[in-house]
């Protein structure tokens, strides 16, 4: 029960720092509108506006980059993974595109995707599937030698090593590597929402939001972008500790 | 040691060569050991126990040589090998017993044959935790016993043990030394022991072998004629201290004093 208690308090307590200060108006109402009014008005927009249908799209979005993503980037990753002088040979490359902002390719895929779709899926799935290579990869290559030599004794062929050991040595890394690549694809997501030509999720909405001076409604999308990643960071925090139970042990 | 006649030999090598950076471990390396025999080894650190295990066990190249099973290779023929470290070995994914089924499900064995042989190792080592748990949630012991189940559930022609015993405390030891020497010579499996422990090699073995420092050559081969099962007691008997005077006066001269 602590463990609820002590974050409702900070964001309560955030709340109250927030009211105080438009109660105070240390700024601008339509700059800062106070909570309740954020929260009415965004309330508003999920039932009788398209903040319901932005949510859905942009998580439709991130989740589709992000199933592209894995079944790029978890095989390639486990196959470069025990190709280890492979991987020595690519991985400036990929560490190269893994620290290039994805916002700078932008131009680069709306000339191979068009604007549409696919493009905003295309981004976050390659910025995702690099994190997640990567991940998985690195998991291979620190698998216990111990536990590969003892398939092999035990009359493993090196397909069934691949898919009953070094796959599950790399479980764990790999989870990590999927929990960083969907909040990246979300992320990348969102942005493409406001600047590649789009009408709905909710990128687009916080823009709509801003530029109709509806502050209130853009604090709103705001917060709910943030739930969004915060709820999947969360769901594959406890994926983890359900899935890889002997992690650490 | 009498000759053993390469039709007695369950393991046979013949003029192995090892190096490892241009540092020879083995340079014309001869052994044989007898079916259903227990052969301990000891040596050093590094003079190269491991290496010969491994190379038997076909998990590493020789440079030259041979390694046969009663003429055959490693691959043709069924192994076991029991890993020092039971935490690194055992795969944590799976529940005990599935670790112990995992070899056997390799052969392609009927589900009805594993499960038979699975009781039977249970019943035949004591077992009275629960093998449905996960590895990690078992004592060291246990899993270090787990270990040694999954290795003799193929029946092996040669089991390899390296340094089974050596993260265990010595009460957990003793008892385990004395399941698994029953085990052993009730079906007969023919195995190589490394050991860093000189009590425990004369206790497990029918046979010692003392390893020099390298490139390593056999210091001296010591036959252990003790009765079978060697209990506690036996340590303070007659027969065991004069064996452990010679291996510890080989060990001063050939190892200790090089
Ligand atoms: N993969 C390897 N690469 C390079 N040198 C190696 C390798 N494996 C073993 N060696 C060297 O070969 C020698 C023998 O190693 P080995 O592990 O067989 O010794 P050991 O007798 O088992 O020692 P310990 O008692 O410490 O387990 C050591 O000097 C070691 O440094
Ligand atoms: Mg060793």
């Amino acid at each position: 029960m602590r463990a609820l208690w002590t974050p409702a308090l900070g964001a309560a307590g955030f709340i109250g720092l927030w009211w105080l200060a438009v109660l105070l108006r240390l700024a601008d109402p339509v700059l800062l509108p106070s909570p309740l009014e954020t929260f009415n008005d965004t309330a508003h927009a999920f039932t009788h506006g398209p903040l319901l249908h932005d949510l859905w799209r942009t998580v439709t979005r991130t989740v589709l980059a992000f199933l592209v993503a894995c079944a790029i980037g978890v095989p390639l990753g486990l196959l470069l993974g025990a190709k280890e002088n492979v991987y020595r040979a690519v991985e400036f490359v990929i560490d190269f595109f893994r620290s290039t902002p994805a916002s700078a390719l932008f131009p680069l895929f709306l000339i191979l995707f068009g604007v549409g779709e696919g493009t905003k899926i295309a981004v976050a799935a390659f910025g995702a599937a690099l994190v997640i290579l990567f991940n998985a990869a690195y998991g291979v290559m620190n698998a216990r030698r111990t536990r590969l030599l003892a398939a092999r004794v035990m009359g493993a062929r090196p397909l069934r090593v691949l898919f009953d050991v070094l796959l599950w040595e790399a479980m764990p890394q790999i989870l990590v590597g999927m929990r960083s690549g969907v909040s990246l694809a979300l992320v990348i997501v969102v942005v493409a929402e406001m600047f590649i030509g789009s009408t709905d999720g909710l990128g687009q909405r916080v823009i709509i939001a801003q530029s109709l001076f509806e502050s209130a409604l853009m604090y709103g999308v705001i917060f709910v972008a943030g739930a969004l990643g915060y709820l999947l960071n969360l769901a594959f925090l406890l994926a983890e500790k359900r899935f890889v139970h002997w992690a650490g042990k | 040691m009498s000759e053993i006649s390469p039709r007695q030999a369950a393991l046979s090598v013949r003029g192995l060569k090892k190096a490892f950076g241009g540092v020879a471990v083995y340079d014309g390396f001869s052994l044989d050991v007898k079916r259903g025999d227990i052969l301990a080894v000891f040596g050093p650190n590094g003079c190269g126990k491991s290496t010969l295990i491994n190379m038997a066990a076909g998990l590493l190249p020789v440079d030259a040589g041979h390694i046969l099973y009663d003429g055959q290779t490693v691959d043709e023929v069924r192994i076991g090998y029991v890993f020092q470290n039971y935490r690194e070995a055992l795969f944590p994914w799976r529940r005990s017993a599935e670790n112990i089924r995992y070899p056997l499900r390799r052969m392609g064995l009927r589900p009805a044959e594993i499960e038979a042989r699975l009781e039977r190792l249970a019943a035949d080592f004591r077992v009275r935790f629960d093998l449905n748990r996960y590895p990690y949630e078992l004592s060291g012991g246990q899993q270090q016993l787990v270990s040694i189940m999954r290795a003799l559930a193929v029946e092996p022609e040669v089991l390899f043990l390296d340094e089974p015993f050596s993260a265990l405390d010595y009460e957990t030891t003793l008892s385990l030394r004395s399941l698994l020497q029953q085990v052993l010579k009730a079906r007969r499996t023919t195995t190589i022991l490394v050991s860093h422990d000189l009590e425990e090699s004369i206790v497990l073995a029918d046979r010692i072998l003392m390893l020099t420092r390298r490139p390593t050559t056999v210091a001296d081969d010591v036959a252990v004629a003790l009765p079978w099962p060697r209990e506690a007691a036996m340590l303070s008997a007659p027969e065991f201290v004069a064996i452990k005077a010679r291996c510890l006066e080989t060990f001063t001269r050939a190892v200790a004093g090089a």
